[in-house]
Order: C-alpha cells, then sequence, then structure tokens
C-alpha cells in the first residue's frame, strides 16, 4: 500500500494527522512508511489536485474524499469529526476505515 | 505590537457596508470564512460576544479574496444573512492593512484592547478549536481588563490557518 501525506506549511494539523495515520497503520498491521508531499505553490497544488492540508492519499487515492467542489490550492482542509465538530484533522477513526477498504 | 502598546486605530466596512472601529474595550479577531479552525472557533467566539455586551467585537477578514474565493465581500454577507445576522460586525480588510498593522498571523487571531486602546491580550481563544471549550483565555483576558487588572495570561500563541496576504 503506498501511503502519502500531503500538506503545506500554512495549515498547521499535518503533525497532527501523521501521528494518527502513522497509529492506525501500526494498528491495523501496516507496515509502510508515510511518504510526505510538501505542496508549495498553487500551481502544484493544480497538478496534485491538491484539496487543501492535510491530505491522506492511499494507492494515489484520497482516503476522505472532499464533498465540497472547491479550486485546487493552498488551503487548510475542513473535517468533520464523528461527532459533528469541525477539526482541521481527520478523524482517526475514519482514517481507519480507509485504511481497511483498500489493505 | 506589543502587550501594552497602544493599538492601531481604523475603520473598515461591515458586510452593509457600515464603517466600525474599536470603540473602548475592544477585542479585534481576524478570521475567515474557510478555514477549520477559524470555524472550529467561530460559536463559541460569537458566544463571547452575546455575554459581553459591555464591551466592542469586531471580526476582520483580511485574506485576499481573488485567490480565495470563499473571503470575497460578497460571501461573507452571504454566510452572516444564512445565520441570520451576528452578535458582531463582520469586516473585510481589503487592502490587509489593519492585519499589517496588528502584525495578525492566522485566522483566528485575537486581540484585546483596553478602554485606552492599549493592547491586553493576544493571541488564541482557548487551548483547542475542537475540545468542548468556550474561550476561557479570551474570557480570561476580558474579564481582567473590565476589572482594571492586567491578564494573567497576557499572550498565548494564536493558532490557526495563515493569513492570505495578497
Amino acid at each position: 500500500m503506498k501511503v502519502e501525506l500531503l500538506w503545506w506549511e500554512g495549515c498547521p494539523s499535518y503533525p497532527e494527522t501523521l501521528a494518527d495515520l502513522r497509529r492506525v497503520l501500526a494498528e491495523e498491521g501496516v507496515s509502510t512508511e508515510v511518504e510526505m508531499v510538501e505542496v508549495e505553490n498553487d500551481e502544484q497544488a493544480r497538478a496534485e489536485r491538491f484539496p487543501g492540508s492535510p491530505t491522506v492519499r492511499l494507492d494515489g487515492v484520497d482516503a476522505l474524499p472532499p464533498t465540497e467542489t472547491e479550486p485546487f490550492s493552498l488551503t487548510c482542509r475542513v473535517y468533520r469529526l464523528r461527532d459533528g465538530r469541525i477539526s482541521a484533522t481527520p478523524d482517526p477513526e475514519d482514517l481507519r476505515e480507509a485504511v481497511r477498504r483498500i489493505k | 505590537m506589543n502587550i501594552g502598546d497602544a493599538a492601531p486605530t481604523f475603520s473598515l466596512p461591515d458586510t452593509d457596508g457600515t464603517e466600525h472601529g474599536p470603540d473602548g474595550v475592544t477585542v479585534v479577531v481576524f478570521t475567515c470564512n474557510h478555514c477549520p479552525y477559524a470555524l472550529g472557533w467561530h460559536d463559541r467566539l460569537l458566544q463571547v460576544a452575546r455575554d459581553y455586551p459591555q464591551v466592542t467585537f469586531l471580526a476582520i477578514n483580511p485574506n485576499d479574496a481573488e485567490r480565495y474565493p470563499a473571503d470575497s465581500a460578497e460571501a461573507m454577507r452571504k454566510r452572516v444573512d444564512a445565520d441570520g445576522g451576528w452578535p458582531l460586525p463582520y469586516l473585510r480588510d481589503e487592502t490587509q492593512e489593519v492585519a499589517r498593522a496588528y502584525d495578525a498571523k492566522t485566522t483566528p487571531d485575537v486581540f484585546v484592547l483596553d478602554a485606552d486602546a492599549r493592547l491586553r491580550y493576544r493571541g488564541a481563544p482557548d487551548e483547542d478549536h475542537r475540545a468542548p471549550l468556550c474561550a476561557e483565555w479570551l474570557r480570561e483576558a476580558l474579564d481582567a481588563v473590565l476589572r482594571g487588572d492586567e491578564p494573567a495570561r497576557p499572550e498565548t500563541d494564536p493558532v490557526g490557518c495563515s493569513i492570505k496576504w495578497k
């Protein structure tokens, strides 16, 4: 499984997402290293189809596809935790579900 | 701008075009429409504004709306209308001069000014945009300023999305 974390320095949430992702992968018995991909400008954001930071891709597919169609740009993604709260990071259980779907 | 410094004065238009600026004890919050941190803290900041009617609250959106259309003046107006109005004006800093004068870093970034327009608190509303908190750090600072005291915690690190400079 290829695991990527796309991030932008203007959004401080990626270290927490990386920690959550590593923990979920370990708990699910997936030994793959997380590949960090820094997105540095709008051109790269469009080329990477980057909906915002942080974005987790599993085998090249967004683990949590965005529901709204926003222009690909340097921005922070808005996630919803399972209890409905707005968050700058994905719910770890949503990451776990995504990992289980393809492992 | 350091704690105790005179804060820059300003006048900016709200979503109806009415100009607003600091007046007496004032809370200035740089915020925006699309950042998860700003959205996560939004409701509790509005509740602080409702709970302190004697304080002037000003929300300011300084983001570059060309690159981030979700932060345009029109999008701001639609958001306030969709909410049935806010208990504080939502101001547009089109030139970003106010954000630069305050050295604002993130959305949100909170500044509390005393009645003499001196900076008494700067930072985050509280510890975590996701936790069930109520903007305690801001409330503590406001309570101190309204008593005429120095806030016990005058500075915290602002946490949020970087301001989208032009």
